[in-house]
């Protein structure tokens, strides 16, 4: 029998590859009993690597799960589920037209000899969510009730399996301030019941507020285990962004078009953002992007960068202040629209919102220079034949032919092809969200001389990444995003990753001083 | 340069060829196999004669039975490469064949016999047929691409009110008619060929036209392959909805006038009932994924053909009528097995295992 002060759970070098992928390396993690414990890192960490790893969802490589001191291996959600170890998704994985009673004991419903026990169901159902501070109609559709409670009746649920090791995974991204202080209200009391958490969120001050411990993974690895009133926030920033704030030495920014970039007039600006909010919860801000300039956007995930270039992109729509394309006052109000003005956006998710899988290379590249030609220029598939190789070539793209499907392609040549996509419809404004997230270091560092050489061509670009480094190479100007705010722009030699790292890092000592 | 470039094109249109047969490739061996069945054991299913100078034989009865079939399934092609579905088909054929009859008639259904030869001018007769035809189709199209309902449930509202209004055009009852140049729409022949056919090809031809030389087919597989990303890329995916939604309605109507030209009356409970499945059908069997993206034309004849050779295969072995359903449906299982995502991988993993070979 293992001693109560024992961890509950301890991961040992535990490493999972997938297919080109290496996306876990000797993580070691460690889960005392009755703590809430932080598991953070930037996307792409391994953070819910290891999490499926745990539950059963993947297999491992290598490594050591123990729980409760016995070495296990969960074959399956349901196994891990009957051992103790309960994830909670952040999409609720629940079943919207049943009853909250339903729900929390569906699969295992009380039953009465030959039939099932509504009442005794209900009773309990109540019973159990008046343990959450929640009085709620148990016979009701889960569906009629907000998102919040739904994630509660989920939690509720997860702890009647009898779970002594609950997953949040981004519990609180769907909530309000409220709630989401319901939520820690019931997380501190489980914790007081000797529960142990795994909290996983990309709210810093959250953290703080809730958890005892942090472990932060960075590219599958693991970085530390740190007690959360012993690591400053700036100091978890540098450790997830992979940077040492004090360390950054020389700089090493490469900004070829600096001087030109001065020299332009305002009249020169391709987009200018006059106090622009928008219906996504972005806050007003300004800015405005030159022919040859490369504006980097950084800021922790969740920080509103996706959101700017959705607003420029005509996929978000403003609801305050002026966006202006060529000194004249837009209203964008679809993509097409913005392609018309001639910005292009190669997006954050390359997977849903970039490739077409079904189709060829040729087609994904040309479908954008097609759309902005309308209809009555219809490109022969010769012509169309002749760009693609012609971007193929350029961009240095492996593939065996223009005619290969593109999702046999790799994450990098796909990333490649999209940007192909816009820099075909020739646009003055190009927007690369996360151009480099998840491809190989050859072609991210393709990606980033592209990027230079476009402005050099007299393109404005706007380069959003997470990662510092690249931002501080490429970028003419930087805007740092902090809670939905721009909260600082950097200019000319304050351009580099100390000076960048520490805004992103102000913003939210700022925020929360 | 040039040569380079021309070495280019002449090797990605073969990639291109050798893809688009690829992908049809099973549809079109078991289209063979019934064809081979019948070559061997039933004799005379290929002799075609010349009788009074039209040809004449069960090939022939074949072809012009798919026609009506394969124009409805050509229309379903492209819906189906956006990712959606048009079960109201059946019933738009059924409006348009009724319209057809009731101007052929002037509108009159108070007698049921014939009453002489109609005068009224055939292009008139079409026309309106065919501009309720494209009415119904633009309807579905404005519920899918803007109201935003999901395809089936959208259709479904034409599917079942449509042969109501239908029915309500004639009056409920089964309408005769007499005017020769509409008749010949079904069974008339030109330059020895059955009309019904002549009109099939035609369809075919254009619609494989308009979304060649046109970008629609790459609008309608971007849209169906990944509906954010063609948006992202500037693709008017309204537009294009509505726009297949009005071909698949035109395509309905035209054979909708086939139909009744056939019978030479029109009975709107029964124009063209059950053809939205046997054209989806035909639309998968020929290798279009439901899932939307690619779609192949040709692959739909093919399908459309392997419908109908098995059905007058059946009917010429003498099969009984209990058993031909059956036949039917295991083929069209084999079919779909052989086009499945798994065999897929499958052939697939052992091709690339032989170019490993072929590399070394």
């Amino acid at each position: 029998m293992a001693q109560s002060n024992d961890p509950i759970l301890r991961i040992k070098g535990l490493s999972k590859s997938f297919p080109g992928v290496q996306a876990l390396t000797n993580v070691d993690f460690t889960l005392q009993r009755g703590e809430i414990h932080a598991l953070m890192g930037e996307n792409g960490a391994g953070k819910s690597t290891l999490i499926k790893c745990l539950t059963g969802v993947h297999g491992r490589d290598s490594g050591e799960i123990l729980y409760d001191g016995q070495p296990i291996n969960c074959t399956s959600p349901l196994h891990a589920q009957e051992i103790g170890i309960s994830p909670v998704y952040q999409e609720v994985n629940l079943v919207p037209n049943l009853s909250v009673a339903e729900n929390i004991f569906l699969g295992r419903f009380l039953v009465k000899p030959g039939r099932i026990n509504w009442k005794e169901i209900g009773r309990q159902a109540a019973d159990i969510l008046k343990r959450f501070a929640l009085d709620i109609d148990v016979e009701k559709n889960l569906g009629e009730y907000p998102v919040a409670i739904q994630q509660m009746v989920a939690i509720a649920r997860a702890l009647e399996l009898k779970s002594r090791i609950l997953i949040l995974d981004e519990p609180t991204s769907s909530l309000n301030v409220q709630e989401t202080e319901q939520l820690f209200t019931q997380m501190r009391r489980l914790k007081a019941d000797g529960h142990s958490i795994i909290f996983i969120t990309h709210f810093l001050d959250q953290v703080y507020q809730v958890c005892d411990t942090i472990t932060v993974l960075r590219n599958g690895g693991y970085v530390g285990t740190y007690a959360a009133d012993r690591l400053p926030k700036a100091e978890l920033i540098s450790k997830l962004l992979g940077k040492e704030i004090e360390k950054l030495g020389e700089v090493n920014a490469r900004r070829l078009t600096d001087e030109r970039a001065a020299q332009h007039a305002e009249e020169d600006a391709i987009l200018v953002a006059d106090g622009v909010a928008g219906d996504n919860g972005i806050a007003p801000f300004s800015v405005s992007i030159q022919r040859g300039e490369v504006l980097g956007c950084a800021g922790l995930l969740g920080s509103g960068r996706t959101e700017v270039a959705n607003i420029f992109f005509g996929i978000d729509s403003v609801n305050r202040g002026k966006l202006s394309v060529n000194g004249k006052k837009v209203e964008m109000k679809s993509p097409r629209q913005a392609l018309k003005e001639g910005i292009a956006l190669s997006p954050e998710d390359r997977k849903a919102q970039g490739i077409i899988g079904d189709l060829s290379v040729r087609e994904n590249i040309i479908l954008a220079l097609q759309n902005r030609k309308g209809w009555k220029k219809t490109l022969s598939v010769s012509e169309q034949t002749d760009i693609a190789n012609k971007f193929i070539k350029m961009l240095n793209i492996r593939t065996p032919s223009a005619e290969q499907m593109i999702s046999n392609l790799s994450g990098g040549n796909q990333q490649k092809v999209i940007i192909a996509r816009w820099l075909a419809a020739n646009p003055k404004l190009l927007i690369l969200d996360e151009p480099t997230r998840g491809i190989d270091v050859g072609a991210k560092t393709e990606i980033q001389k592209l990027i230079i050489e476009l402005s050099q061509e007299d393109m404005a670009v706007m380069f959003i990444s997470s990662e510092i480094e690249e931002i501080a190479r490429c970028s003419t100007k930087v805007m740092i995003m902090h809670e939905m705010n721009v909260s600082n722009m950097l200019y000319g030699d304050d351009i580099n990753e100390d000076t960048i790292m520490h805004s992103i890092a102000e913003g939210h000592v700022d925020h929360s001083e | 340069m040039t040569t380079a470039n021309s070495e280019n094109r002449v090797q990605s249109a073969v990639s291109r060829a050798a893809a688009s047969i690829r992908r049809i490739q099973w549809p079109l061996i078991a289209l063979g196999v019934i064809l081979l069945f019948n070559l061997i054991f039933t004799p005379g299913f290929f002799e075609i004669s010349i009788q009074n100078g039209r040809l004449v034989g069960s090939l022939m009865d074949m072809l012009k039975r798919a026609a009506p079939r394969l124009i409805i399934a050509l229309g379903m092609t492209l819906v189906i490469g956006t990712r959606g579905i048009d079960v109201s088909v059946g019933s738009i054929a059924a409006i348009a064949g009724s319209l057809a009859v009731l101007v052929i008639r002037g509108g009159d259904i108070t007698y049921l016999e014939t009453q002489g030869i109609s005068t009224v001018p055939i292009l008139l007769v079409i026309a309106v047929a065919l501009f309720a035809a494209a009415l119904c189709g633009l309807f579905n199209g404005f519920l899918v691409s803007t109201i935003k309902i999901q395809p089936i449930i959208a259709t479904l509202i034409l599917m079942v009110a449509g042969r109501g209004m239908a029915m309500l055009f004639t009056g409920g009852y089964v309408l005769n008619f007499d005017h020769p140049t509409y008749r010949a729409l079904g069974i008339g022949d030109f330059l020895g060929i059955p009309v019904p056919i002549i009109i099939a090809a035609v369809m075919f031809i254009l619609i494989s036209l308009v979304t060649r030389k046109t970008p629609l087919g790459l609008y309608i597989q971007s849209t169906g392959g990944n509906a954010t990303a063609s948006r992202y890329s500037g693709t008017n995916i309204r537009l294009i909805l509505i726009t297949v939604y009005v071909i698949s309605g035109i395509c309905a109507g035209v054979a909708g006038i086939i139909f009744t030209a056939d019978v030479q009356s029109a009975d709107a409970a029964y124009i063209g009932l059950w053809i939205e499945l046997e054209a989806i059908l035909a639309v998968v069997i020929g290798g279009t994924s439901m899932n939307g993206g690619r779609y192949s034309l040709a692959g739909t004849v093919v399908g459309a053909l392997i419908i109908q050779t098995l059905i007058t295969t059946l009917l010429t072995r003498a099969v009984p009528v209990q058993y031909t359903l059956i036949f039917q449906a295991a083929v069209v299982i084999i079919v779909l097995i052989l086009q499945s995502p798994r065999v897929k991988e499958f052939s697939f993993r052992r091709q690339g295992a032989a170019v490993e070979v072929q590399d070394e």
